[in-house]
C-alpha cells in the first residue's frame, strides 16, 4: 500500500476515457461501479467540453455482485451501441471491475456487434494514467489500421504527407499545439493527412497508413502506436518535440529531412529570441529554476530555460517513470540529479532544499510554490481550469516560444521594479515583503517549509531551518552582526548568499559564521 | 440499459404515490465525496480511504483546490502486491497508519473509509479499526465505514460515518430529556439552530457531528433526534437502537420547512403554541421578505431534478410551495419512505417521483419536458447547457449554508442566479 494525498495521474481507464473522448465516433463501455462517473466531470469541468465524454458506466451495485454482473456488462454494451451507433467500440474495466473478472472483451464478442469492439486491459493497480492513454490509442491504431498494412519488407520513399498524432482529450494545450505544429508543417510544404486521436474517427484511423511519417507530438500517448506504425508500415516518426525556439528548429529540420524538403527558415512571428536577447533580460541571468511535470514537457522546459532563457537548471524532475531514463540523462546535461517520483511530498523537499527563484511545474508545484512563496509557472499537466484557456496559447512551435516567455517571466519581479526594490529596501514602499506589483497585494511572507503535513507549527525562521548543507557534522551558527548583514543583502539573492555562506563555512569548519566568514564566502563564490 | 425494471409501472410505497423506479446507469458521486465535507466539520479527524488511484483521483478531482489545504484526508493505494498476497493488506495498513499517525500527532480520531477495491477483496476494515484503535488508544480512536460506491451514493457517505460514531457515544445515564440534532450542519447554521431553541425552552441540544470527534454527545432513552438532513437512514436506526426516539418533521429548509422542523421539537418539548408563534414570527418575517425578492424570477417556471444528494424532495417542495416553482421530475438516488413522509405528503400531486436512475433515459426525459431549470450534476451541467438549457449544478446545494430562515433567501438565490445570467447575457 502507498500512502497518497495527492496523484500526478489517475487510473488507467481515465487515460482511455482521454482517447475516447478526444476522438468521434468512439464509444467507451466501462464496468464500473457506482461513483466512477465522477470522472466526467474531468471533462465538461476542467476542458468545458460541452458534450458527455462518451463512455458508458455499468454502475453495478453491492447487489449486483451475487447476481450477474456479466449480463448487466452485456445490456450495457449492446444499448449503447444501439443508442450512440459508433463506428467503434471501447470494452473495460475499472479498477473494481478488474477484482470481479468478468470478462470485458470476451463478453462484448459473444453480443455479435457488427463494428468492431477493442477489448483494453489496464492493470489498475499497476499503471496509470498516461500509460492508459497510450495503451488505448495503440489498441485502436492497431484495430483500425492494421488490416490495411502493407506487406512485410514494402519499401517507402520520403514523402511530403504526414500524421500529426498525440493530442488527447485533457491534454495540455494540446488543442493549440496542434494549430501550431499544422502550421510550421504546412509552410513547410507539407500536408496533414490525419491528426488522432484529437478529432479522429476510427475510419480516419483505418487511413494512417496513407502517410509517410508520422509526427508524434507527445511520446507518453503516441509513442507506442508511432513505433507499431514504423514497424508495420514502415512509417518513421519524428523524434523532437518542438516545444522552444531550438527545439522547433531541429523538428522542421527533421520534418525537412524525412519529407525531402529544404528546411525553413525563422517565421518573422518569432519574437522570444529577440525578447531574451533585450537588455530588459539581463536579470534574467542565472536565475534558479526548478522543473517539474511530465518527462516531454519537463525535458523540453529544462532545454528552454538554460539555452534561451539563460536560467540556471537546479532541480528537473518527472511523475512519468516510464520516461526516467530520458529524464536522467536530460539532467545529466545540467550537472544536476534527476527526480523521479510521484509523491508530491518528495517534489515539495527537493523545492524547499534547491531554493529556486522559480518553479516550473504542475498544478501541485504552483501550490507548493505559493506555500513556499516562490514565483512559478505551469508547464504540464495536470492542471486545473484555468489552463484551458480561452485564448491560443500553444506551447509548441513559434507562437508557443512566445507563450513560454511571457508566461514564465511574467511571474518574476520585473527587471525596474527588482532594481528599484534594491535601491529603495528601506523605504516604507518597496520592502523585502512586497510581491510583485502585477500580483496583487498580498505579500510573500517567509516561506512557510515542512513535510507538508505538519501542523502550523510556531513561526521558525524558515530559511535556517531548511538551509540543507546546515545538517552535516557540527551545526553551523549565524553570528549577530553576520546575520543583521546578511539582512542587507536584497532578499531575492539573500536565500542564494546564506546557502553558499554555510557551504563555505562547512566546507572549512567553521562552526560560528562572522561578517568576515560572509565577505569570504561572498569572494570565493563570485567568480 | 434498459434495466428499469417497473417503468411507469409505479411502486406504490407507504407513501400513496408512484414513484418511478429506475436501474440503469448511475451519474452520480460515491460516498468517499462526503470526506471533502466532513473532515472540514470534524476539526480532529482524519479520514484515510483504503483503495485503488481511482479513490484517490475522485477525491482530489472532488475536493479540487482544497486538497492543499492541509487536508486530513488521504489514500492507502493497494497495489498488486497487497492483492497478489505479496503483502499482507493488514500489515501494510498497519504500516500505513503508523505512519500517518506519527506525521499528524494532532489527529484523535481515524477513519479507516472502504471502498469499492477494499470491499471486493474483503479486507475487513472494522477488525483492523479495533486493532488499531487497541494500539493507539487513548491518543488516537480508530473507526471505519463504508464509502464504497457499491454501497453508498454520495451524502450516504456521511450517513455511513456517523453511524459509525454512534456506538462510541456516551451513554446518557437516567433518561433526562435532550435534544440531537443530526447531519453536518455549517456553523453558523448550528449557531442559528441553538439560539432558537433557546427562544422555545428545547434543550439540552446536541449535534452530532460535533466540531471535535473527541467529544461525542451523550444518548439515551431521553434523546430526541431531529434530522437535520434527509440522507441519515442507517444513522437514525443505528441511534434508535440505543433508546432514542425520532421526532418527525419536514427539513430545515426555507421558512416553512424550518417554523416546522423546529416547532416539532417545540412541541414535543411542551412548549406552548403562543411562544412558539413568538420566538418563530421574527425569523419567518425576516425569510420570507427574503423570498419575495427572488419569487419573481422563479414563480412559474419549471424545474427537473436529477439524482444526487436525496435533498431533492425537500428542495422541491421548498421551491413549490414557497417560490411558485413547478415541478416536473424529482429524481432521488434513494427514497427513504419514513424520513421522507413529511415531505413527500407537501409536494402537489402533478409531480413525477423517480428513484435510483438510468441516466440516459432520464435525459431524454428531461429533454422531453423541457424545463426551465434543471438541477444536475458538473457531468451534466455544461452539456445540458450547450443544448441551450438552463442547469444548476447539485454539489453547491450540500456545500453551502441553506438551512434556517437566515439562509432561506441565500437557496433561493441558488435557483435564481443561473436565470439571471441567461437574461443577462447577450452572446
Amino acid at each position: 500500500m502507498q500512502l497518497a494525498v495527492w496523484t500526478y495521474e489517475g487510473p488507467p481507464h481515465v487515460g482511455a476515457m482521454r482517447i475516447a473522448t478526444a476522438m468521434r465516433d468512439v464509444h467507451y463501455v466501462l464496468h464500473a461501479p457506482q461513483g466512477d462517473t465522477y470522472a466526467d466531470l474531468l471533462f465538461t469541468m476542467i476542458e468545458r467540453r460541452a458534450a458527455r465524454p462518451p463512455v458508458t458506466y455499468t454502475t453495478f451495485q453491492a447487489r449486483d455482485l451475487g447476481g450477474d454482473t456479466a449480463e448487466l456488462f452485456k445490456t450495457a454494451v449492446r444499448d449503447a451501441y444501439e443508442r450512440f451507433r459508433p463506428q467503434a467500440m471501447l470494452v473495460g474495466a475499472s479498477c473494481t471491475a478488474e477484482l470481479i473478472q468478468d470478462d470485458p472483451g470476451g463478453l462484448a464478442k459473444t453480443l455479435g456487434l457488427p463494428i468492431p469492439v477493442v477489448p483494453l486491459e489496464l492493470p489498475s493497480y499497476q499503471r496509470k494514467e498516461n500509460w492508459g492513454a497510450a495503451e488505448t490509442f495503440y489498441q485502436l491504431v492497431r484495430a483500425m489500421a492494421g488490416p490495411h498494412a502493407p506487406p512485410p519488407g514494402t519499401k517507402r520513399l520520403p514523402g511530403r504527407r504526414c500524421n500529426i498524432l498525440g493530442p488527447t482529450a485533457l491534454g495540455f494545450r494540446h488543442r493549440d499545439d496542434i494549430a501550431e505544429v499544422r502550421r510550421l508543417l504546412e509552410a513547410m510544404g507539407v500536408e496533414v493527412c490525419v491528426v488522432a486521436p484529437l478529432g479522429a474517427t476510427p475510419a480516419d484511423l483505418a487511413r494512417l497508413g496513407e502517410a509517410d511519417f508520422n509526427v508524434v507530438l507527445y511520446p507518453e500517448i503516441a509513442g507506442q502506436a508511432a513505433s507499431w506504425l514504423k514497424r508495420s508500415f514502415g512509417q518513421p516518426c519524428t523524434t523532437t518535440v518542438p516545444i522552444g525556439v531550438g527545439a522547433t528548429r531541429r523538428f522542421c529540420a527533421e520534418v525537412a529531412a524525412l519529407a525531402g524538403l529544404p528546411a525553413p527558415s525563422d517565421d518573422v512571428a518569432l519574437r522570444m529570441p529577440w525578447y531574451s536577447r533585450s537588455v530588459d533580460s539581463t536579470y534574467l541571468t542565472g536565475k534558479r529554476v526548478f522543473i517539474f511535470g511530465d518527462a516531454t514537457h519537463a525535458i523540453a522546459a529544462a532545454q528552454v530555460a538554460a539555452k534561451e532563457l539563460a536560467f540556471e537548471v537546479v532541480g528537473l524532475g518527472t511523475y512519468s517513470r516510464e520516461f526516467g531514463r530520458e529524464v536522467r540523462e536530460a539532467a545529466k546535461a545540467h550537472g544536476i540529479e534527476a527526480l523521479v517520483t510521484d509523491d508530491y511530498l518528495d517534489v515539495e523537499a527537493a523545492i524547499a532544499a534547491a531554493q529556486p527563484e522559480l518553479v516550473l511545474g504542475t498544478q501541485m508545484e504552483r501550490h507548493v510554490a505559493k506555500r513556499l512563496g516562490i514565483p512559478c509557472a505551469v508547464i504540464s499537466a495536470p492542471v486545473h481550469v484555468q489552463d484551458f484557456p480561452a485564448r491560443h496559447s500553444p506551447q509548441m512551435g513559434i507562437e508557443g516560444a512566445n507563450v513560454l516567455f511571457d508566461t514564465w517571466v511574467h511571474p518574476l519581479m520585473m527587471g525596474l521594479e527588482e532594481h528599484l526594490l534594491t535601491m529603495f529596501r528601506d523605504d516604507f514602499e518597496f520592502h523585502d515583503g512586497a510581491a510583485p506589483s502585477h500580483l496583487g497585494a498580498k505579500a510573500s511572507g517567509p516561506a512557510e517549509l515542512g513535510n507538508g503535513r505538519a501542523p502550523a507549527a510556531p513561526s521558525v525562521p524558515a530559511p535556517a531551518a531548511v538551509t540543507p548543507h546546515a545538517v552535516a557534522g557540527d551545526p553551523i551558527s549565524w553570528g549577530a552582526e553576520a546575520e543583521q548583514e546578511l539582512k542587507k543583502i536584497p532578499f531575492f539573492v539573500r536565500g542564494k548568499a546564506r546557502r553558499n555562506t554555510e557551504r563555505f563555512a562547512a566546507e572549512r569548519g567553521i562552526g560560528v559564521i562572522t561578517l568576515e566568514t560572509l565577505y569570504d564566502a561572498k569572494a570565493h563564490f563570485a567568480r | 440499459m434498459s434495466l428499469a425494471a417497473a417503468e411507469p409501472a409505479a411502486v406504490a410505497g407507504c407513501v400513496t404515490r408512484p414513484v418511478l423506479r429506475e436501474r440503469g446507469q448511475h451519474e452520480v458521486f460515491c460516498g468517499l465525496t462526503g470526506i471533502v465535507w466532513l473532515h472540514r466539520k470534524i476539526q480532529d479527524a482524519f479520514f484515510l480511504v483504503v483503495g485503488s488511484r481511482t479513490c484517490a483521483h475522485l477525491l482530489q478531482s472532488a475536493a479540487g483546490v482544497m486538497i492543499f489545504a492541509e487536508p486530513r484526508f488521504a489514500t492507502a493505494i493497494i497495489d498488486e502486491r497487497d492483492l497478489a498476497g505479496l503483502a499482507d493488506c493488514n500489515d501494510e495498513l498497519d504500516r500505513v497508519v503508523a505512519r500517518l499517525i506519527e506525521r499528524r500527532p494532532d489527529i484523535r480520531m481515524l477513519f479507516l473509509v472502504g471502498s469499492c477495491p477494499s470491499e471486493v477483496i474483503k479486507l475487513d476494515l472494522s477488525r483492523a479499526a479495533q486493532r488499531l484503535s487497541r494500539r493507539f488508544m487513548p491518543k488516537v480512536r480508530v473507526l471505519s465505514y463504508s464509502g464504497s460506491g457499491i454501497e453508498t451514493t454520495f451524502t450516504q457517505g456521511e450517513d455511513a460515518c456517523l453511524a459509525s460514531l454512534v456506538p462510541e457515544m456516551p451513554a446518557e445515564p437516567g433518561t433526562a430529556r435532550s435534544l440531537l440534532v443530526v447531519g453536518a450542519l455549517a456553523e453558523v447554521v448550528e449557531d442559528q439552530m441553538i439560539r432558537h431553541f433557546a427562544a422555545l425552552g428545547v434543550g439540552p441540544v446536541r449535534f452530532l457531528p460535533g466540531r471535535r470527534a473527541a467529544e461525542l454527545p451523550a444518548i439515551g432513552p431521553g434523546t430526541r433526534i431531529l434530522l437535520a438532513q434527509p440522507f441519515l437512514g442507517d444513522t437514525l436506526r443505528a441511534l434508535e437502537s440505543r433508546g432514542a426516539k425520532r421526532i418527525a418533521a419536514p427539513f430545515p429548509l426555507g421558512v416553512e420547512g424550518t417554523s416546522a422542523w423546529l416547532r416539532a421539537a417545540a412541541v414535543e418539548w411542551g412548549c406552548p403554541e403562543a411562544r412558539i408563534a413568538e420566538a418563530l414570527a421574527a425569523g419567518e418575517a425576516r425569510g420570507r421578505a427574503a423570498l419575495a425578492r427572488h419569487r419573481e424570477a422563479l414563480a412559474g417556471k419549471s424545474i427537473f431534478f436529477f439524482p444526487d444528494s436525496q435533498l431533492e424532495i425537500p428542495l422541491a417542495r421548498f421551491l413549490s410551495r414557497e417560490l411558485g416553482m413547478q415541478l416536473t421530475e424529482v429524481g432521488t438516488p434513494y427514497l427513504h419512505r419514513e424520513i421522507m413522509a413529511e415531505e413527500v405528503a407537501l409536494l402537489p400531486d402533478s409531480v413525477r417521483l423517480s428513484e435510483g436512475q438510468d441516466v440516459d433515459r432520464q435525459l431524454d426525459r428531461c429533454r422531453a419536458a423541457a424545463p426551465d431549470l434543471t438541477v444536475c450534476g458538473l457531468g451534466l451541467a455544461n452539456p445540458l447547457e450547450a443544448e441551450g438549457m438552463a442547469t444548476k449544478w447539485s454539489i453547491e446545494l450540500v456545500f453551502t449554508p441553506i438551512q434556517g430562515y437566515e439562509q432561506a433567501g441565500d437557496l433561493a438565490g441558488l435557483f435564481a442566479r443561473p436565470l439571471d445570467r441567461r437574461a443577462r447575457l447577450e452572446l
